[in-house]
């Protein structure tokens, strides 16, 4: 990347309606694979977009590149008005260093399709290993925070369990805890329901619903569950080959959709079901 | 003479090289497992230097004889101004030689605790030191314990050789009762009734019991 085009970016989002995350002409690239193509896509403080496109469209890859689990290699992501991928040195951006890296990624919180919770801790323990070790909190403190976060998920009862004991939604459930004992503005979900059984489904979804209604947490979801993308989202965003295809209010997006690909993906996932 | 004759005359030096042998297996014990986990972190490291500086270690500790890396360090160290007592140079050259092979364990289970543990363990924000102590080296523990248990046994027997430096283990005695009793089959069977037991009924219990131990911390007992 050369420093002209970086000269393009502002080095921070000021002025009013600074969305909370805005991926800015974002290209990620594995080899000669294109796997994020200039992408622009701004998400309000607050809202709740969700990803939907087919395999392969890099639906996962925004998440990862939004939370420097994978670099990027063009364009700049801001979180909360400023740069995530980039730091300003003054007059420009340039790379993001590490200490950058670990100041911005306290903003962003992930939940993962396969939960990764860590095998040698309990429920609680999972929940407050970020607030001790990273926030500094007390045990004390992070013993109430995680608690209280394990009741909202439903799994105070088994705070004690190590996730080995524990059925696949009930750790997503932990998990979906452990990522908010943190405390973060942006809270990302990646296909977490697509290793659950389905009658544990709704274990999840109704989690993540009760988010939705009682915190003013950003949210950026890639699922598959179209019907739950419906109910819950503030708007649907349709990814194809790394790019936005269409996006709108899930009423727009399902009830109506514009582009030809659209239609043909949503009518594949309908039968499908 | 009876057995029982030959064990209350040599029993006394039988045993007091059986403790040295077990004092030496653990202090080389203990040098081999924290030189294993310093070389084995260090095959993993960014730097280039650094993994290559572990990886020479290995590739010299590994590639040649046991013996030989003895007789380098007890009797040529000495000429470039290292001169060690034999029973140090015998538990230098033992851990070094088994701390190699130790720190491919520890690689090895370091990488296979999954992707997945990385990843959660920073998006949590954790530092890079936090994600190893934290999270993954507990789990590459509970991975590396059994082949460990099979490298302390490996290590038990490879302390006999220390006896071609006259330091007083349990092959040196049973070889100085040997060549002035001439009774081989009593000297070197005792020694390797002995050999066995302890790696019987001492390293793998503990070894099991370490297991269980840890499988319990990680909720999987
Ligand atoms: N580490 C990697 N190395 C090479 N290619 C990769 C890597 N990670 C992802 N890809 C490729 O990037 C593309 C986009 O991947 P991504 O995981 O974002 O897709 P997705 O939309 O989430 O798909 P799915 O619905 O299957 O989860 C895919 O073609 C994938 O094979
Ligand atoms: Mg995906």
């Amino acid at each position: 990347m050369t420093d002209e085009t970086h000269a393009s970016f502002p080095l921070r989002l000021e002025g009013a309606n600074v969305p909370m995350v805005s991926f800015r002409k974002v290209t990620k690239r594995y080899g000669s694979l294109v796997v994020l193509d200039s992408l622009d896509l701004d998400v309000a403080e607050g809202e709740m977009v969700t990803i939907i496109g087919p395999s392969g469209s890099g639906k996962t890859t925004v998440l990862r590149t939004l939370m420097t689990l994978d670099s990027i290699n063009d364009g700049v992501i801001y979180v909360d008005g400023e740069p995530l991928t980039h730091m300003s040195d003054g007059t420009k951006l340039v790379p993001a260093n590490q200490r950058h890296l670990r100041k911005m990624r306290s903003k962003i919180g992930m939940c993962f399709q396969h939960f990764h919770l860590f095998p040698h801790m309990t429920a609680l323990e999972n929940c407050m290993e970020g607030p001790v070790n990273v926030l500094g909190l007390s045990k004390k403190e992070a013993r109430e925070r995680s608690e209280e976060l394990l009741r909202m998920v439903g799994m105070a009862d088994k705070r004690d369990q190590h996730p080995s004991r524990l059925s696949g939604g009930q750790q997503q459930r932990v998990a979906i805890a452990r990522a908010l004992a943190m405390r973060p503005k942006v809270m990302l979900f990646d296909e977490v329901t697509s290793a659950l059984d389905p009658e544990v489904i709704g274990e999840v979804t109704g989690v993540i619903k009760k988010l939705v209604s009682e915190h003013n947490l950003t949210m950026l979801m890639v699922t598959h569950q179209m019907g739950f993308a419906r109910q819950i989202s503030d708007r649907v965003s349709f990814f194809y080959k790394g790019r936005i295809e269409e996006q709108g209010t899930p009423d727009e997006l399902f009830g109506d959709p514009k582009k030809e690909r659209t239609q043909q993906f949503l009518s594949a996932v309908r039968e499908a079901v | 003479m009876s057995y029982f004759e030959f064990i209350s005359q040599y029993g006394e030096r039988i045993l007091s090289g059986t403790l040295i042998t077990i004092i030496l297996t653990i202090i080389a014990a203990a040098l081999a497992v924290s030189i294993a986990l310093i070389a084995g972190l260090m095959r993993l490291s960014p730097n280039r230097f650094v993994r290559s500086v572990a990886a020479v270690y290995v590739e010299i500790f590994r590639g040649t004889s046991l013996l030989v890396q003895l007789y380098w360090i007890f009797f040529v160290l000495p000429l470039f101004g290292f001169t060690l007592e034999k029973f140090t140079a015998g538990f230098i050259a033992v851990g070094l030689n088994l701390g190699a092979y130790g720190s491919e364990l520890v690689r090895g289970a370091i990488l296979s605790v999954a992707r997945g543990q990385w990843e959660a363990a920073l998006a949590l924000n954790m530092s890079g030191v936090q994600r190893m102590r934290r999270i993954i080296l507990p789990q590459a523990l509970l991975i590396m314990l059994p082949p460990w248990g099979n490298l302390m046994i490996e290590l038990l027997k490879s302390t006999a050789l220390v006896a071609l430096i006259a330091v007083a283990d349990l092959t040196f005695q049973a070889k100085q009762i040997n060549s002035s009793t001439f009774l081989s089959a009593q000297s070197f069977g005792t020694a390797l009734i002995i050999y066995y037991v302890v790696a019987r009924f001492l390293i793998t219990p503990s070894m099991r019991w370490l297991e269980r131990f840890m499988a319990r911390k990680m909720g999987e007992a």
